[in-house]
């Protein structure tokens, strides 16, 4: 039975986590690409035009990547986590079915026109269908993030005597306290995905010596959204996020902060130090005084709570992973912050555009704010555990009770394999788009 | 509430094999009949604008299902679990064969994304007819093992196949004799319906070999479903109770026999649409008799411990699919519009708008 879960809990992670991969840029680039097209309306400058038709060819090598991927996604609460859908069906099956109504039938209906109609529709009903394809892609994000807000903090539910966890207020999965700081950051988090790629594509140009006129506008434009989103992303929306967490799951931002110990007089906050968890404490810490009381509560000497005030049986299962999940993505962030804050400093005194070293460095954070982005949800979904639905269904208690682990494993397996496939693919084509570079052209 | 909530699964379902029917149809006859580039193209135009969004018909129905159903779904999905997630994997394909076959210009990587699209295709429309056949025939709910329940009454798990194909083994498999015929029913049904959506929609020189091909396989189509309907006999003994209770369930079948033999005229048929009207008629009418059928009973039970599912036994709780007829019509309305701006924008012909084409 043990292995099962283990089994089922790495292929929904392992799914989840590739599929992720490609929404995070749709999102955001859509908004981009949706700028650069309204950008050519009002200016009439044919490269504005030219870029968004540009992205659009990695934006539909994404999504078509998002979609393959993301159909899974919506099975596998079924085939894997029966007896948590059988459960919770009528509250999260609630927000899921609009998702699927409301944002995938937009989306879909409209990308085949964006992709394929600009010479039929002309370029200001092109823009709208741009417009309506980002406005289901973030719709799609606030369904989604309510369905799994709902995991976090519960809201609306009562739980009958057969368990079944039965909805009794739909406007409270929408007024859910969890939602929006969660929403509102995860969204700024996708900006500065699709920020740094784009200012990362227009720095290889320029680097590479090639397609200058692009390379420029995508590294400014990059620059600008960049800068706002990393701004974004740490204040409000991070820190609503954290102050969620120290509210609703105080043993988890404990595990998150690595506090093992209640600090009297004010915590600090942790820099770098690696959990020890034989003994409960952090090896080789660097740490503030003080700050992260500050952060939390805008009091320097309140407290917070450690782990020793909580019973082990609610401790989050991995507390180093989660630990590390967070910490790497607020030290991510900051990195974020400082290099955009510099680039758009040379780019204020008009020297971003050969100032070589800067520019390396934008091209080499491509990765990066995957990264921050994946570890991000781990530390939402490693702080959630051991529970499925926080304080009330235990992850343990939501697996398909018929599907055998060699089953599962083989699946997982099959996955994978696919998996790998498809991102070796994905590379290759984005690659190829990319090295082909945009067009100039006449409009 | 319950009963308007299935109505409302069983037209998605319905629609969502008429729309994305087209597309596995299409994928066979590129399969087996496309020799040329220009036939390949003609195809790919046809329905490349669309498949996303026929596909959402099965996603979105999966979520109605999940908000409608949640103990339908967590027993359907977690038994049916191997050939679900082999649904997933050759949605997949089906998937990047069509996106990714016009990213790069060389022979052998289109010949690999063209069969990957059309065997994918093919196996689909295969997988679903044996899905439905899966469900009249029923599953052996609570796993019972010499009469004792090895799990909950509502949950079962069934392996691909049992050594003997039977379906009245008492382990059963989802590849018996009974679902096999029922799937290859829908292969032929499918390829019917993708021929005359490609006669519809393209000027391709294919289209009056394909309307020779729909004739004849609809003769096909006629032998098999007779056939099924005799064999019928030995899954349920009284397979069309149904229809005797409450006749005018009765007009399900008689829309499934007319798109059958108004699909015979197809030589004759001035206006291009009407072939795929008939097919559309044959998978509606087939589909929602199938289902009509077993009502009440969503998945029964073939062995006396355990009661059938029925939609009255797995249905959500009352306030959840009360407040969904609030949004509920709002999407609907929504998804109408659309459906009418995409189909009014690539309204005619298709074969020149370069599907694909990088
Ligand atoms: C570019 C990506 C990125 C960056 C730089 C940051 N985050 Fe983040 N964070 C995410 C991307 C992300 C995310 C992937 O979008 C998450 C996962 C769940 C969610 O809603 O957003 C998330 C979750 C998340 C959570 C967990 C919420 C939960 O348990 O549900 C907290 C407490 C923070 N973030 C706080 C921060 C702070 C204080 C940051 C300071 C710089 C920060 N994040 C930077
Ligand atoms: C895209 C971002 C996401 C990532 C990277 C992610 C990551 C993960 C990871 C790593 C796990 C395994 C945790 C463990 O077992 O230790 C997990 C589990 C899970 N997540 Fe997420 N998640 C994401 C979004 C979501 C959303 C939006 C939902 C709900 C709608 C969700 C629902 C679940 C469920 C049901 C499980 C399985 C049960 C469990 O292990 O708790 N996840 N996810
Ligand atoms: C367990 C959680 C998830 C499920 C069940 C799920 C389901 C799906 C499905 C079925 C699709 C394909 C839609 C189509 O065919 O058009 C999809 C795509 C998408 N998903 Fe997810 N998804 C999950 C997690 C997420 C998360 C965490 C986000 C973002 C916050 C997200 C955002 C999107 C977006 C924007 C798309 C469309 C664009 C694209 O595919 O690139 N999804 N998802």
């Amino acid at each position: 039975m043990e292995d099962m879960l283990f089994y089922d809990r790495m292929q929904f992670a392992f799914t989840i986590t590739f599929h992720y991969l490609f929404p995070q840029l749709t999102m955001g680039l859509s908004l981009l690409i949706v700028y650069f097209k309204w950008k050519f309306l009002r200016t009439k400058v044919d490269k504005y035009n030219d870029a968004a038709k540009f992205w659009m060819k990695i934006f539909a090598l994404n999504f078509a990547m998002g979609v393959v991927t993301g159909i899974p996604m919506e099975f596998q609460f079924g085939t894997n986590w029966a007896k948590f859908s059988e459960l919770t069906g009528g509250i999260i099956g609630q927000t899921l079915a609009m998702e699927g109504m409301f944002s995938f039938f937009l989306e879909s209906s409209f990308l085949g026109l964006f992709l394929f109609g600009e010479k039929i529709l002309g370029h200001k009903l092109h823009f709208v269908t741009g417009f309506l394809v980002f406005l289901g892609s973030w719709a799609s994000g606030y369904l989604i993030i309510a369905t799994h807000s709902w995991m976090q903090y519960p809201v609306g539910y009562e739980v009958l005597e057969n368990g079944k966890f039965i909805l009794n207020n739909f406007g409270a999965l929408f007024s859910n306290p969890w939602l929006i700081p969660s929403y509102l950051h995860n969204q700024a988090a996708s900006m500065v995905t699709s920020s740094f790629v784009v200012a990362a594509i227009g720095a290889f140009y320029l680097l590479n010596d090639k397609h200058h006129e692009f390379g420029k506008l995508f590294v400014k434009t990059g620059v600008i959204f960049g800068l706002i989103s990393s701004l974004l992303v740490a204040f409000p929306t991070g820190d609503l996020a954290a102050k969620n967490v120290v509210k609703h799951q105080p043993v988890t931002f404990a595990a998150m902060e690595g506090i093992f110990e209640t600090e009297q007089g004010g915590s600090e906050i942790v820099l770098i130090g690696q959990p020890n968890m034989r003994e409960k404490k952090l090896d080789n810490k660097i740490a503030v005084p003080n700050i992260l009381s500050f952060l939390t509560y805008q009091d320097w000497n309140a407290e917070i709570k450690g782990l020793d005030q909580f019973d082990p049986s609610v401790y989050p299962t991995n507390i180093p992973g989660l630990y590390y999940a967070y910490h790497i993505m607020v030290g991510l962030g900051t990195i974020f912050i400082g290099l955009m804050l510099l680039a758009a400093i040379q780019l204020f005194r008009k020297k971003l555009y050969t100032t070589k070293w800067i520019l390396w460095a934008l091209l080499f954070l491509l990765p990066f704010p995957y990264i921050a982005n994946t570890t991000g949800w781990y530390t939402a979904e490693l702080g959630r555990q051991p529970w499925l639905v926080y304080n009330l269904l235990r992850t343990s208690a939501g697996a398909s009770p018929t599907v055998s682990s060699g089953n599962t494993l083989f699946t997982l397996l099959g996955f994978i394999g696919l998996y790998l496939l498809l991102g070796l693919l994905f590379l290759m084509l984005a690659g190829k788009i990319i090295n082909k570079g945009p067009k100039l052209e006449k409009h | 509430m319950e009963l308007f909530w299935y109505i409302v699964l069983m037209t998605m379902l319905a629609v969502y094999v008429i729309l994305d029917g087209y597309d596995f149809g299409s994928g066979i006859i590129h399969l087996f009949f496309a020799k040329t580039e220009k036939d390949k193209k003609a195809i790919t135009s046809a329905i490349g604008p669309f498949w996303d969004a026929n596909e959402v018909w099965l996603i979105a129905a999966g979520g109605v299902l999940f908000f409608g159903f949640p103990t339908l779904y967590a027993s359907s999905f977690s038994g049916f679990y191997l050939p679900l997630i082999m649904i997933l994997w050759l949605l997949i394909f089906r998937a990047i064969g069509l996106e990714l076959r016009g990213q790069v210009h060389n022979h052998m990587w289109e010949a690999i994304w063209d069969k990957a699209f059309g065997i994918s295709s093919l196996l689909l429309a295969l997988f679903f007819g044996v899905a439905l056949g899966n469900v009249v025939r029923g599953v052996n709910l609570g796993n019972v093992v010499e009469g004792v329940s090895t799990h909950e009454a509502h949950y079962f798990f069934l392996p691909l196949w049992n050594p003997t194909f039977s379906p009245q083994a008492e382990e059963l498999g989802i590849i018996d004799w009974f679902t096999l015929l029922l799937g290859i029913i829908s292969v032929v049904a499918l390829t019917i319906h993708g021929a005359n959506w490609i006669i519809f929609k393209t000027n391709s020189d294919l289209n009056e070999k394909l309307k020779k091909v729909v004739f004849n396989m609809n003769i096909v189509l006629v032998a098999l479903v007779a056939i099924s309907l005799l064999v019928w006999h030995i899954i349920e003994p009284n397979p069309f109770h149904n229809f005797i209770a409450k006749p005018w369930l009765l007009i399900f079948p008689l829309i499934t026999f007319t798109g059958l033999f108004g699909l015979f005229k197809v030589k004759t048929f001035k206006k291009h649409g009407l072939g795929f009207l008939f097919s559309s008629l044959f998978l509606l009418g087939g589909l929602t008799s199938t289902v009509a059928s077993i009502f009440p009973k969503v998945l029964p039970s073939t062995n006396s411990i355990n009661p059938d599912l029925t939609l009255y036994n797995v249905a959500a709780h009352e306030y959840g699919l009360t407040v969904g007829l609030y949004w509920f019509p709002i999407a609907v309305v929504l998804v109408a519009v659309y459906m009418f701006i995409q189909y009014k924008v690539f309204n005619g012909k298709m074969d020149a708008i370069g599907y694909g084409e990088h």
